[in-house]
């Protein structure tokens, strides 16, 4: 079972302010831009290199990881720093969190919201999560974060993008659960 | 020493987010649906009391002000805003909930990031057509807070605008207390 709303809001309360006190605001969604970049550099060199010109000392041939100086590009060439090691932890966050769970939680790869309205169909399941995956972090990385880092993060420090990002994103997830989900 | 922080927080956060519920999207898209209130009323809570601590800490010092950091605001953190929230409804996860359901073993989660990543490959590539449009142009003087952080543009800029920061914080985490735990069921 999971924790009740008071104990989660405490704990994710917690998770937020212990990291803007100790280092910076929580972000995940950059990592899949960090990790893709990582994976394109096994085939393509010229995808982050040194340039002593650039403000961190690295550059891309692609202008995304090319911006600020190279932000980007030198996180692609050094993949042991802060933000990057944060999300591979969270993972196994997720692992050790559900063994401790114990197994008669189900935790079949399809929900219930999704039986009910399209029946046990794995394939559809796999495919619904795919797209969602694909639009998730297409608009995430176009918003610059996503519910952790504008929504959470955003939100704590009172900022602009984190209240009109949460708005954004609700107007368009509210109906299209409804639509979608509810019979 | 910073590696070690991010194993130790990473860790805290994942372990968090499956235990609220978070990683399940029977929970996100009950939330969505406007049936199951839990996670709403976890995130008032959450962002409420995280906000309230922060504000609390800048002023008496406990807080670095540099650690402020405060994301940049355009017309396309509400476009991106939109796309995300129509793949959040559908998928039932978002970045973080995707790697840790996929760390919690499950299978719909590892084609959610393998989607995430397809997506975010989607942006990289685009972003030299976008990087000067419309979509990046600055709103509200770009890096800005409701009220004085010391590292963001305030559109309150006034001392008293800490309490009411503050005052936010309170309120959602009274909304979170007042929220039914289910609702249009």
């Amino acid at each position: 079972m999971y924790w009740n709303w008071k104990m989660s809001g405490i704990a994710l309360g917690l998770c937020f302010f212990l990291t803007v006190l100790i280092i910076k605001p929580i972000g995940v969604s950059t990592q899949f831009v960090i990790f893709d970049g990582i994976a394109v550099s096994l085939f393509k060199d010229d995808i982050s290199y040194k340039d002593e010109s650039t403000k961190t000392g690295y550059a891309s041939s692609n202008a995304y990881l090319n911006k600020s100086g190279g932000k980007y590009a030198k996180a692609v060439s050094n993949p042991i720093n802060y933000s990057f090691i944060f999300v591979v932890a969270m993972f196994l966050g997720g692992f050790v969190a559900r063994k401790l769970q114990g197994a008669n939680d189900s935790c079949s790869m399809v929900p219930d919201v999704h039986k009910r309205r399209f029946g046990d169909s794995r394939g559809m399941r796999v495919l619904l999560a795919f797209i969602g995956g694909v639009l998730v972090l297409w608009g995430a990385r176009l918003a610059g974060g996503c519910t952790s880092g504008h929504m959470m993060s955003g939100m704590m420090q009172t900022s602009i993008s984190g209240y009109l990002f949460a708005v954004a994103a609700f107007i368009a997830a509210v109906p299209t659960a409804i639509l979608l989900y509810k019979k | 020493m910073d590696i070690v922080l991010a194993i130790i927080f990473g860790f805290l956060f994942g372990f968090v987010l499956q235990r609220v519920g978070a990683a399940d999207p029977d929970k996100i898209i009950g939330m969505l649906t406007l049936r199951d209130l839990h996670l709403m009323r976890a995130i008032f809570m959450g962002i409420g009391l995280a906000s309230v601590l922060l504000f609390v800490s800048l002023q008496i010092g406990l807080v670095d002000v540099g650690h402020v950091s405060v994301k940049k605001m355009y017309t396309g953190v509400m476009v991106g805003g939109l796309l995300l929230g129509f793949g959040w409804a559908i998928s039932g996860f978002c970045p973080g909930t995707g790697v840790v359901a996929a760390g919690a073993g499950r299978k719909d989660a590892i084609a959610f990031l393998l989607g995430g990543l397809v997506g975010a490959g989607f942006y990289m590539c685009s972003f030299k057509y976008l990087k000067d449009g419309w979509l990046m142009e600055s709103l509200f003087g770009g890096k800005a807070t409701l009220v004085t952080t010391g590292n963001s543009v305030a559109l309150l800029d006034a001392p008293w605008s800490v309490a009411l920061a503050i005052i936010i914080g309170l309120v959602m985490i009274v909304v979170a207390a007042k929220l039914p735990e289910k609702f249009c069921d």
